[in-house]
């Protein structure tokens, strides 16, 4: 229970309830230390992505294997699904009041924003390997 | 989740038309919310017609001459009738605004006034403010100190002084923080613009000796950080203040104090 409830509590009671958190301060700067990371990269990765229309798959494949584009592939996939997950956390708490839904909510957000990363980063370290 | 449609018994109808006074060369078309606790019935849009020849400029004027000839019923709040003591924010034209400032002049069309939005409803355009004025309470607006009160006042110089500014005039109206989506959604747990404009304003007096304190009492993911620079709260105030601003203060300094 995040919301203080009982019809006798006193309004003021309601409004302090359990204190400030003391965090979101973290979040916040997280946010928009990703952002700045994500503008910064979406030039290269643009380029690259620009690079990679009309290749065939060996010469995608060598491209994206290349080590400085595989590094700045990573970052943005790593900047990527760190402010993807920061940014559905907070639609979540903004619009689920159901506490049991929020919970799961955020636990799946976590589970799926880290996968994206994961399975992205992955695929990068595959291509760079050339297996 | 969040309610994005009125209950059943909220939904707003049609109400009844008034008769247009007699006689009135020059009238203007007011359609006002009327919700009353007792009768069992929905909100309704009422229409009044305003004799202008007999009525001052502004929407509160529309509203006193309503209540006085043809209407005694109609409930709202009023007071100074110049804009300083915020009773009469409500919702005129689509906007939150004090009715005492809003002259009928600016307003296309027939009159429309709702109450404050996302408020319960006391009766017609009084909106229960009771959580609004709790969560001002909590961000202690008064001077704290520990060092001994000196003989005169505490002192503060110019520079410092200046720095209220922009602050100090905030009025407690509620036109910044009910126009607020995000106060809509979380009104138990997001302190909203007024009151964080308050709790920026203390944060910044450079007589009080609570500033860690204060910082502390809003570092939290509801309480400070559901404000998403919508900036409705600006755009709202009746004052010209900049409520998103003061939040954007208090999140910078808690980032400082960090770094």
């Amino acid at each position: 229970m995040s919301k203080a409830s009982g019809h006798m509590r006193t309004d003021l009671g309601k409004v302090r309830f359990r204190g400030a958190a003391g965090s979101g301060t973290a979040h916040f700067w997280q946010q928009r230390v990703t952002a700045v990371g994500i503008g910064l990269l979406a030039i290269p990765v643009l380029v690259i992505i620009v690079m990679l229309l009309g290749r065939n798959h060996a010469a995608t494949v060598q491209i994206l294997g290349a080590p400085l584009v595989a590094i700045l592939m990573a970052l943005f996939v790593i900047a990527s699904a760190w402010h993807m997950k920061l940014g559905m956390q907070v639609i979540i708490e903004d619009y689920v009041h159901n506490e049991k839904l929020k919970l799961a909510a955020i636990l799946a957000n976590q589970f799926f924003s880290f996968a994206v990363g994961v399975v992205s980063l992955y695929a990068i370290l595959k291509l760079t390997s050339g297996v | 989740m969040v309610e994005f449609a009125l209950p059943k018994n909220s939904k707003i109808t049609e109400g009844k038309t008034w008769p247009k006074p007699e006689g009135a060369a020059n009238v203007r078309e007011f359609k006002v919310y009327r919700w009353n606790p007792d009768d069992g019935k929905n909100p309704h849009i009422d229409t009044y017609y305003v004799d202008l020849g007999d009525c001052g400029p502004m929407v509160l004027d529309g509203l006193i001459w309503i209540k006085n000839t043809i209407d005694p019923t109609l409930t709202f709040r009023r007071s100074c009738r110049e804009g300083v003591c915020g009773s009469c924010a409500m919702n005129i034209d689509g906007q939150n605004t004090l009715a005492c400032t809003k002259s009928m002049d600016e307003v296309k069309g027939a009159v429309k006034v709702n109450p404050l939005p996302h408020q319960e409803v006391v009766k017609d355009l009084i909106p229960d403010l009771n959580n609004f004025y709790a969560q001002y309470a909590s961000i202690e607006p008064w001077l704290q100190t520990t060092t001994a009160t000196p003989q005169k006042e505490w002192r503060q110089s110019k520079e410092d002084r200046e720095k209220l500014d922009g602050l100090y005039e905030c009025i407690l109206c509620a036109c910044c923080s009910t126009s607020c989506p995000s106060y809509w959604w979380n009104p138990d747990r997001y302190l909203g613009p007024a009151a964080l404009l308050q709790a920026n304003r203390w944060i910044k007096d450079s007589r009080d000796e609570a500033t860690g304190a204060r910082l502390d009492n809003v570092e939290d993911p509801f309480r400070l950080y559901r404000c998403h620079t919508i900036m409705n709260c600006a755009n709202a105030c009746p004052k010209g203040l900049n409520p998103a601003e003061a939040i954007a203060e208090i999140k910078m300094m808690l980032v400082e104090r960090q770094v």
